[in-house]
């Protein structure tokens, strides 16, 4: 930076000093005309300023200007410089040591190559072709980096972002790909590290390109689309194979992030299935070539967030778009357009739905029931697990409490969040697709610019959405499906929600719409292959929502917002801003990450019929001490978990040949398995 | 630039929270004037006007006086201040006149340049893209369309996937793991990109881009690898570009990531080392057969570049051989995978200034090096060390080996011969008839000409052995000459080459044996630099094959010389050679012993030899013919007009060969950059006509269809005067 400021004057010397000379004569010709910046002064001063004037150099509000930007910028870069000189570690700072360094001097060495799997948001999108407003954009950055783009030319920008809305694939005209390579995912923006961190200490014990791969893809397109489009899912196996040879025939450990999780799990599926819909690579694919899975922070089960963000543009952070522009989303001035434009984008991409909340109400309840009731807000003051477990059977029942309905994922106002469900008027979620039919939409044609699909809905339909008062997980499907009815259509053709009832079934195997959902597949057949379920406990996650509807009734406007004014009777409510709480990592609910590998596939199940060994590591979050640490060492949030010291040990340990016995076996401070008792699932 | 501007507020608030004070005594009014006063007097300070510093000192005292009265009653305030100011009124003129101390002026002028900087920078945001180009098109007329616009309008879509091989120096290299003096530049670019590093610490960085002088290989404790990608070589450095042209055309008609691939390899490397060290090869392979079994079955289309030429016909020869060596692909793998091999400016039979590069680090450019830092090398008071250091450091390369001149005598000429003769660069023009007459004429009317250039001689120690029939030269073979002593001395140390071991003697064997040609130049290498040369002859070769069936071809260090290896049995395959002629490209050398031997290179070109006529070759000590700047036409074309051509042996299959030329045009002004009808070696890959063959060969034209050969140089008659067994 020093330096490019230092080139930059030097550059611009020989025209400014040109620039100068004739300031000087301009400022000899307007000596005459009384200056208008020129202040005011006491009258004893009075008579000087004139013969001062005549001199030719004079402090004025020009050169007032010009000598304070002068300093500043000295200054500025005086302390760039001195930055620069300074030593890397300040002598009373201590940095910690990271941890490749020090497993590196354990004499850890590279052996296992490893593939990193990206999530939602997180991975770098560029452009390849795309409409005149967007000419000079060819290979650069629409998604990732500076994020300039959107300032500049918002609507192009939006429109490249968005993918087609009949067939969930690129836009005429349009091409939008997935950055490859490290640079895809490795920061978000600049200095905003995702993947940055781990890399940096695997290559510290001897990992680098050829034995390190950043399964880059198009995370907008449902999972399937991939491989048709990009042949995604084609290339990432043919890169594994490769690895697999080129490093001595050894194993490949993959670390799926977030929503790579379940994209993973769909290219488990797919690799084994024969050529037309899948890779062709046989039923021992999988045990050949893969030591170990270690899903980090993964949506296994979905995402309650989604629901709100699908239902009303208002993702409280899907990853982070949040972090990027607070203000702008949440503005009620610039919501208007913002939050309704992001609504039309981010319906058009695939990938959302198959963040949805999975299971049913079989995983995450039902109007009365949930697995984590009784569940305690407030993280800090937590009892340990064991004392908490003798009350634990009878504060259901025993009314000295009421416990928190997280099985409605949506309730209309306080009252229907904590009602008991007999006092609930009762209506099909299913009678409102059928009004939709019927009724025609009345949209008029002022709303065209910004379309939701919300402008094709009847004033009627919306009242009645809203009289239905709750919802769960299995009937949050079908209200999105009654208001967003294009959207659902074409991403169910993709992803499910349900459970399985016979895995047997060969729709399972045939249909790939089933492969990402871990309740309606079975892992393949690798008795030797690791699964690790690592992720961040201690923050407050979002599970369920309070809504309103919308005071304005204007076309442009969502009907459905969440009422921020709800909040908890007692201090410690899980209920803040219209948003019940619990455990996870600020995006994924513990029951989300935690089942699969906590109950879900442990030992021998349907869903697990080989018995490959699952391992359950947790971190509790902690909140960076200070400023000086960034975003922490051992944070637990979704995002910044991958900067997480405990998880990058953990992950180096294995890629160089830990089992997961050796790391520790399970790690668990939340009471995933006691929720996951909870859930009566057929395994 | 953001980080100042954000900076920016934060800090103007000092100002404003000094004005308060001023404001409680001034009762509101002229806040701002004053308040600038009195900043101005702590600046004031600095100035040696002991007079005035009294004087300031004593106002200071009353003004803290003042300040410190100044809440309890600010009306009474203004009294005490005021009389100071009468009295000092005499004086005030004395310095208001010199006021603008040297300090203010300095920040008066940063701020305008700054001020300025960010109008400038702010219009040139806010200005339409379209801008350049409206301004380009008003002064030089309607620009042609980019060969993408105008193919996509006539329907071509992309077929078959592509593969970039980049050559030598273009592509880019990152830090894996690094010694102390590298901290924090973990997978940032060494080479490549800005090269900030290079000004910033000059001496970690040769470090780091050394390899192992002993295995060739990366040294302890040091990880340099090429980054992968398109981003590997599309911009060589920032507004540079390499590939980037040639990737936006083909984008146009439908390219993407998945159909175009960057097989970007670390350029140091001896080919078999890449394949060793990193698996490149193997990769390569691996993606090359990925692309086509995702395309539906259509074939590659190849495109090297420089000595990715070498590096890919090293490939071929790789992927057939069995698997320990080899790729172990079968012997139909090229056939099944590979459309076209579209070679541009390879360096088939080598370059002649690679030899200069090793022999004196004078490499006039081998890419763009010298571009970068023009003045720099060439500077006299740098090249003490600066080329030392660059010396040392590429003599690890070992791939900068695989550009020596091959084929011998046979090929480049000896002492009297060269297929060249006759070349002059004003008859160019009109050479059509001309070289009519000549090939009637055939060798009878060369000894005619006075001042003929002896191409064959690529480096002879002074203008007159340079010119002299070979009669009259006397040498005296160096091969056996005793070294000497070690005449470095332990200051050297720190910029070792080779020449330190060597004494007086062999030094001036060296010069003693006058004039080198191709064949004898091997030879003078491995004198002057026995270390890398025993390490590069286990990588490379530069004979020519007597007998290509003989079992000792299938070692990998023949494989990149298509003088030692068959090509791959592929009849449908298509070997295109595409390369600019045009400009004065380096041949030969004219060189003296240098001033003074201590720490110095020995040796150095010769600037001060110049031809008589200006119509003469010799410019600098550098004889040229006509090339691409960097690659004689000869060693880019011959292989494709006549070793391949037909059935030879060195082609059985008859794999059919074309030769494209591309005439050099030089930017007709500036704003055309570097220009879209260049010849030369790098800039060619923007040549419009060459994008276009490359984008119709790669939707799905045969050679044939292109035109078949497009020749403007006289590589044809060359080629014919090479006696070479086909």
């Amino acid at each position: 930076m020093g330096s490019i400021l230092r080139f930059r004057k030097l550059s611009y010397l020989a025209p400014v000093k040109l620039h100068t000379e004739k300031k000087v004569e301009q400022e000899k010709k307007a000596v005459d005309f009384p200056n208008p910046c020129f202040s005011p002064e006491p009258t004893k001063r009075a008579p000087s300023p004139p013969v001062r004037r005549s001199g030719g150099k004079e402090w004025r509000c020009m050169d007032n200007c010009c000598w304070m930007i002068g300093f500043l910028c000295t200054t500025w870069w005086l302390c760039l410089f001195l930055f620069n000189c300074l030593p890397a570690t300040l002598p009373g700072f201590q940095v910690p040591e990271s941890p490749g360094v020090r497993l590196k001097r354990e004499g850890l060495t590279a052996l296992h190559p490893v593939v990193m799997v990206p999530g939602i948001v997180t991975g770098g999108l560029e452009l390849w072709e795309g409409k005149p407003c967007a000419e000079d954009l060819f290979r650069k950055r629409l998604w990732g980096g500076g994020f300039t783009e959107i300032f500049r030319r918002p609507l192009c920008w939006l429109e490249h972002l968005s993918l087609d809305n009949e067939t969930g694939l690129d836009p005429p005209g349009i091409r939008v790909r997935a950055v490859p390579g490290l640079v895809a995912a490795d920061y978000f923006g600049p200095g905003y590290f995702v993947w940055a961190v781990l890399i940096e200490n695997l290559a510290k014990i001897g990992y680098e390109g050829k034995n390190l791969y950043m399964a880059a893809y198009d995370w907008r397109l449902s999972f399937q689309n991939t491989e048709i489009r990009d042949q995604a899912l084609s290339r990432l196996k043919s890169k594994i194979e490769l690895m697999y040879v080129t490093n001595g025939y050894k194993k490949v450990v993959v670390v799926p992030h977030s929503m790579g999780v379940v994209y993973f799990l769909h290219f488990l599926k797919w690799v084994e299935t024969p050529p037309p819909v899948g890779g062709g690579g046989g039923s021992g694919w999988c045990s050949k070539h893969i030591k170990a899975v270690m899903n980090i922070g993964p949506t296994f089960l979905g995402v309650p967030k989604t629901v709100s963000n699908l239902f009303s543009g208002e993702a409280k952070d899907v990853a982070f778009l949040r972090a990027m522009d607070p203000g702008v989303l949440d503005s009620e001035m610039l919501g208007l357009q913002t939050v309704e434009h992001l609504l039309r984008a981010g319906r058009t991409w695939d990938s959302i739905v198959s963040l949805l909340p999975k299971g049913g109400e079989t995983i995450w309840g039902n109007l009365d029931w949930s697995p984590e009731e009784n569940h305690a807000c407030d993280l800090s003051k937590r009892k340990p697990l064991g004392e908490r477990n003798s009350t634990d059977g009878n504060a259901k029942r025993s009314g000295l409490k009421e416990p928190v309905k997280y099985g409605r994922m949506i309730s209309f106002g306080k009252a229907a969040a904590e009602l008991p469900s007999s006092l609930f008027p009762s209506l099909d979620p299913k009678d409102i697709l059928v009004a939709q039919t019927t009724t025609k939409k009345n949209s008029t044609s002022s709303c065209s610019e910004v379309r939701t699909e919300y402008d094709e809905m009847n004033r009627e339909i919306i009242r009645k959405i809203a009289e239905n008062k709750a919802y769960t997980a299995r009937t949050v499907l079908d209200l999105l499906r009654a208001v967003a009815p294009k959207m659902m259509k074409r991403a169910e053709a993709h992803f499910s929600h349900g459970i399985a009832d016979n895995l047997d079934d060969p729709k399972y195997t045939q249909h790939y719409k089933y492969w990402s959902n871990p309740l309606e597949t079975k892992l393949p057949d690798a008795p030797d292959m690791e699964i690790y379920c690592l992720y961040g406990v201690g923050i407050p996650t979002e599970r369920s929502y309070v809504y309103k509807q919308s005071p304005s009734s204007r076309c442009k406007s969502i009907p459905f917002r969440i009422d921020s004014s709800v909040n908890g009777d007692r201090g410690e409510s899980c209920l803040r801003g219209g948003v019940n709480f619990v455990d996870g990592d600020e995006s994924v609910p513990v029951l989300s990450a935690g089942f699969m590998c906590a109950k879900g596939w442990r030992g021998r199940t349907r869903f697990n019929p080989s018995g490959a060994s699952t391992y359950v590591r947790e971190y509790r979050h902690k909140p960076p001490a200070s400023l000086l640490e960034g975003r922490g060492a051992e944070s637990g949030a979704h995002v910044d978990i991958m900067g997480n010291v405990g998880l990058i040990e953990d992950v180096m340990r294995v890629a160089a040949g830990a089992t997961g016995l050796e790391i520790g076996g399970d790690r668990i401070h939340s009471d995933i398995v006691r929720m996951s008792d909870r859930i009566n699932i057929r395994l | 630039m953001p980080t100042l501007r954000r900076r920016k507020p934060a800090d103007s608030d000092k100002p404003t929270t000094s004005a308060p004070s001023d404001d409680a005594r001034g009762g509101g009014g002229g806040t701002t004037g004053r308040g600038e006063e009195e900043e101005e007097e702590d600046y004031e300070q600095d100035a040696d006007n002991s007079k005035r510093k009294k004087n300031n000192n004593k106002r200071r005292r009353k003004k803290k006086a003042a300040a410190a009265a100044a809440a309890a009653a600010s009306a009474d305030n203004k009294h005490p201040a005021l009389p100071s100011e009468e009295e000092e009124d005499g004086r005030k003129h004395h310095r208001k006149r010199s006021k603008w101390s040297c300090v203010d002026n300095c920040c008066w002028f940063v701020g305008c340049v700054c001020l300025t900087w960010w109008v400038l920078l702010f219009l040139y945001n806010a200005m339409p893209a379209s801008f350049p180009q409206y301004v380009t098109e008003a002064i030089t007329g309607p620009s042609p369309d980019p060969p993408g616009v105008k193919l996509k309008k006539e329907g071509l879509k992309a077929k078959h996937p592509v593969v970039f091989v980049p050559g030598i120096v273009t592509a880019g290299l990152e830090l894996w793991e690094g010694h102390q003096c590298a901290e924090g530049l973990f997978r940032k670019r060494l080479w490549g990109g800005t090269f900030g590093e290079v000004y910033k610490r000059p001496l970690c960085w040769t470090e780091h881009m050394s390899l192992d002088n002993e295995t060739g290989l990366d040294p302890p404790g040091i990880r340099v690898r090429p980054v992968s990608g398109l981003v590997a070589a599309d911009y060589f450095a920032p507004g540079y570009f390499v590939w980037a042209v040639l990737i936006a055309n083909l984008a146009r008609i439908g390219y993407e990531e998945k159909t175009m691939y960057m097989a970007s390899y670390d350029w140091r490397l001896s080919f078999q080392n890449t394949e060793v060290r990193d698996q490149t090869l193997s990769r390569t392979k691996s993606n090359i057969e990925l692309m086509v079994a995702t395309n539906g079955g259509n074939k590659a289309v190849i495109i090297p570049h420089s000595m990715g030429v070498l590096y890919f016909l090293h490939f071929m020869k790789w992927v057939e051989a069995p698997a320990p060596m080899g790729g172990g692909g079968g012997p139909d793998w090229c056939a099944k995978h590979i459309k076209a091999v579209i070679n541009i400016g390879g360096p088939f039979l080598g370059v002649p200034k690679a030899v200069t590069g090793l022999f004196s680090a004078e490499a006039r450019d081998i890419a763009v090096v010298r571009a970068l830092t023009p003045g720099f090398l060439d500077n006299d008071i740098f090249r003490l060390q600066t080329l030392q250091h660059i010396m040392k450091m590429s003599r690890t390369w070992d791939s900068t080996m695989s550009m020596i001149p091959r084929g011998g005598d046979t090929i480049w000429g000896d002492l009297d011969w060269s297929p060249e003769d006759g070349y002059s660069p004003s008859k160019r023009g009109q050479k059509n008839n001309e070289t009519d007459i000549k090939n009637q004429d055939g060798s009878d009317s060369k000894p005619s000409q006075t001042a003929k250039a002896h191409y064959g001689r690529i480096i002879s120690f002074g203008k007159e052995v340079a010119e002299a029939p070979s009669s009259e030269i006397e040498r005296i073979d160096f091969r056996d000459a005793l070294k000497g002593k070690n005449v470095a001395n332990s200051t050297c140390r720190d910029v070792w080459t080779e020449y330190h071991d060597m004494g007086f003697g062999g030094i001036n064997a060296c010069a003693e044996y006058k004039a080198y040609t191709a064949g004898s130049i091997v030879d003078l290498l491995r004198f002057v630099a026995p270390k890398m040369m025993d390490r590069g002859s286990c990588h490379f070769s530069y004979g020519i094959a007597d007998d290509l069936d003989d079992p000792k071809y299938n070692h990998y260090k023949y494989w990149s010389n298509p003088l030692e290896t068959k090509l791959p049995n592929a009849p449908d395959m298509e070997i295109f050679s595409m390369y600019g002629v045009g400009i004065p490209t380096e041949r030969a050398y004219v060189y003296r012993l240098s001033p003074s031997a201590e720490c110095y290179i020995p040796f150095q070109i010769d600037t001060s030899a110049v031809g008589e006529d200006k119509d003469s070759c010799l410019k600098d000590g550098v004889y040229t013919v006509d090339g691409d700047e960097t690659v004689p036409a000869l060693s880019a074309g011959y292989m494709c007009a006549k070793g391949w051509r037909g059935k030879t042996r060195f082609n059985p299959s008859g794999i059919r060969t074309y030769i494209r030329e591309y005439d050099h045009s030089p930017p007709a002004n500036l704003l055309e950059g570097r220009g879209t009808q260049s010849g030369a070696h790098v800039d060619i890959m923007g040549n419009f006509a060459l994008i276009e063959d490359v984008m119709r060969v790669a939707a799905g034209d045969s050679g044939d269809d292109l035109g078949g050969d497009r020749v403007y140089s006289d590589i044809f008659k060359w080629s014919e005067k090479i006696k070479l067994k086909l």
